[in-house]
């Protein structure tokens, strides 16, 4: 936020009074060399801590490779390098990995695309109205906790084995995080607030867009990132039932799991776990973007 | 300033409220506030004074009794500055004109006008997490006066503040009553506050809250913060303190 704009514009006349209270709005100034310094250190915490943990990890990776199992089950974990010089190094293997991808994404996006839309959609129809919140909440709870393998083979009944039931798989693990999270931001605005729009005999939908729903967006934000990775999960999921049509990543796993192609499984469980830290480092940043300028969490 | 035959700005005649819960909150609440008049209202936590700015607005019905309210626009300023985070100190004093779809132009220009007059002139686009507490309940202030309220309803706006931002407040708060001409409702928790900025103060008892006591402040506008000083303003203060005591 730029400096000048604190105090210059106040007339004289009330410049004293505004000057006896705290103005928090802070100068971004030329950079010091001490705030350089500590911007300096908060990024190698940052990004060096995390890269020291990716460190750790290999290690420990390496330690069960080399040490905690023998030459004969060295198929479940490859060593780190393995995996690279198979899985990613091997122009034919990447190709496939990277069409693997390609549809494993595609199954995420539109899962997690239809999720936000019934999710957020749902979400506003419970807000409106407390019976509609009394009859629907408890089956977005139990769309949550069915054992989604026991519905696979009745979707594949329906829908084949293509794109829709992987689909229907993502949107179903994706779902219940953005009709939570939504409901919850929807519901957030304080009683005073809801007073003063009522005060002027707002429309509930004038008071639905101006008021409840800008102050959902910081919870609506923090689910579509929980739902983020649940749709690479359920993506993943529903093509390791759907073993038919298109390979994607998680068809790929069973696939080398059941011919103990350590390496090539990895790859993929690696992509996977990729595309998932994408999706949800994007959420992270469009939320930074929409609701930054205003929301600070009381942790920063 | 007003005669016995106009019009009161509010009335409210034998107003009684229960809640659903079963607590009485007023009990034949008797009280009546003329145009161009200033009224606080003190009295124990919990003994219905807000209840009375709730009913005068509409926002609760009363359980027995009447109010009428002869306010063409109407003013209310809550505890909390109640401002939206992510609207700027503009967009939120512009929020009640819009809502009350007034023209653009117009609005735009009553945003500036209203923000000088709380002294935030130059804060248009700065954020509310930006200001203090103060310019915070400047901000929501100045969101009523765009209306242009003939009455207002303060509910304990200051109670927050520091005392010194309080005492500031207060005497900008004078300064647009003496401009503006509005009538007054005022609840708070505090005396020497209550005295500076009224024609009269009303002690309320505990709940079921009702009025015993209606006392005239005698000192003419403009009132200097000087006031606050002088022996007369601390006699009065002492008097409805000492009513306090007795509840």
């Amino acid at each position: 936020m730029s400096a000048a704009r604190t105090g210059t514009g106040a007339p004289a006349g009330h410049q004293e009074a505004i000057d006896t209270e705290r103005v928090v709005a802070t100068a971004a100034g030329p950079a010091l060399p001490a705030r350089a310094g500590r911007r300096a250190a908060s990024l190698g915490s940052r990004v060096g801590l995390p890269i020291l943990v990716a460190g750790v990890i290999i290690g420990l990776w390496y330690l069960v490779t080399e040490v905690a199992l023998n030459q004969y089950q060295r198929f479940m974990l490859p060593p780190p390098h393995r995996v690279l010089e198979v899985g990613f190094f091997t122009w034919g293997n990447f190709t496939a990995l990277m069409g693997a991808l390609r549809w494993t994404a595609q199954v995420t996006f539109i899962g997690l695309a239809i999720s936000i839309v019934l999710g957020v959609g749902a979400a506003v129809a419970m807000s409106q109205a407390k019976w509609v919140e009394n009859a629907l909440y408890p089956w977005a709870v139990v769309l949550q906790t069915v054992p989604i393998l026991a519905l696979t083979p009745m979707l594949s009944f329906f829908f084949g084995f293509a794109l829709t039931p992987r689909i229907i798989v993502a949107v179903i693990i994706a779902f219940f995080p953005i009709v939570s999270n939504t409901l919850f931001g929807l519901q957030s605005a304080d009683r005073s607030m809801h007073d003063l729009f009522t005060l002027h005999k707002t429309s509930r939908w004038t008071k639905l867009w101006k008021l409840q729903f800008p102050a959902a967006l910081p919870a609506m934000f923090a689910g579509f990132r929980v739902s983020a990775g649940l749709a690479v999960i359920g993506a993943i999921v529903g093509e390791l039932f759907f073993k038919q049509g298109q390979a994607g990543l998680g068809t790929n796993m069973s696939v080398y799991t059941s011919l103990t192609e350590g390496e090539q499984l990895w790859a993929n469980v690696l992509t996977a776990s990729l595309l998932g830290i994408v999706v949800f480092v994007f959420f992270g940043w469009l939320s930074r973007r929409v609701v930054g300028r205003w929301y600070l969490p009381s942790s920063r | 300033m007003t005669t016995a035959t106009s019009a009161p700005a509010l009335r409210f005649s034998g107003v009684t409220k229960k809640f659903s819960g079963g607590t009485t909150a007023l009990a034949d609440a008797n009280l009546e506030v003329s145009p161009g008049e200033f009224v606080a209202v003190v009295g124990p936590s919990g003994c219905g004074k807000s209840t009375l700015l709730r009913i005068a607005s509409g926002l609760d019905e009363v359980s027995g009794g009447t109010v009428e309210v002869g306010a063409k626009q109407l003013g209310y300023v809550f505890q909390d500055a109640t401002l939206l985070p992510w609207r700027t100190v503009a967009q939120n004093v512009g929020l009640l004109a819009e809502l009350e779809k007034m023209d653009k132009r117009e609005r735009g220009r009553r945003i500036t006008e209203a923000l000088a007059l709380v002294g935030l002139a130059g804060f248009e686009k700065h954020l509310p997490h930006q200001l203090s507490g103060g310019m915070r309940m400047r901000t929501s202030l100045a969101r009523s006066l765009v209306l242009d309220p003939d009455v207002f309803l303060f509910d304990e706006p200051f109670g927050a503040l520091d005392e010194i931002t309080r005492e500031r407040l207060n005497d900008e708060l004078l300064r647009m009553f003496e401009l503006r001409g509005f009538a007054a409702l005022f609840i708070t928790h505090s005396v020497a506050e209550a005295v500076f900025l009224s024609t009269r103060v009303v002690v309320m008892s505990g709940r079921p809250g009702r009025v015993i006591a209606d006392i005239p402040v005698p000192f003419d506008y403009p009132r200097a913060p000087e006031l606050r000083y002088t022996p007369e303003f601390g006699r009065l203060c002492g008097e409805v303190s000492q009513l306090l005591r007795e509840l």
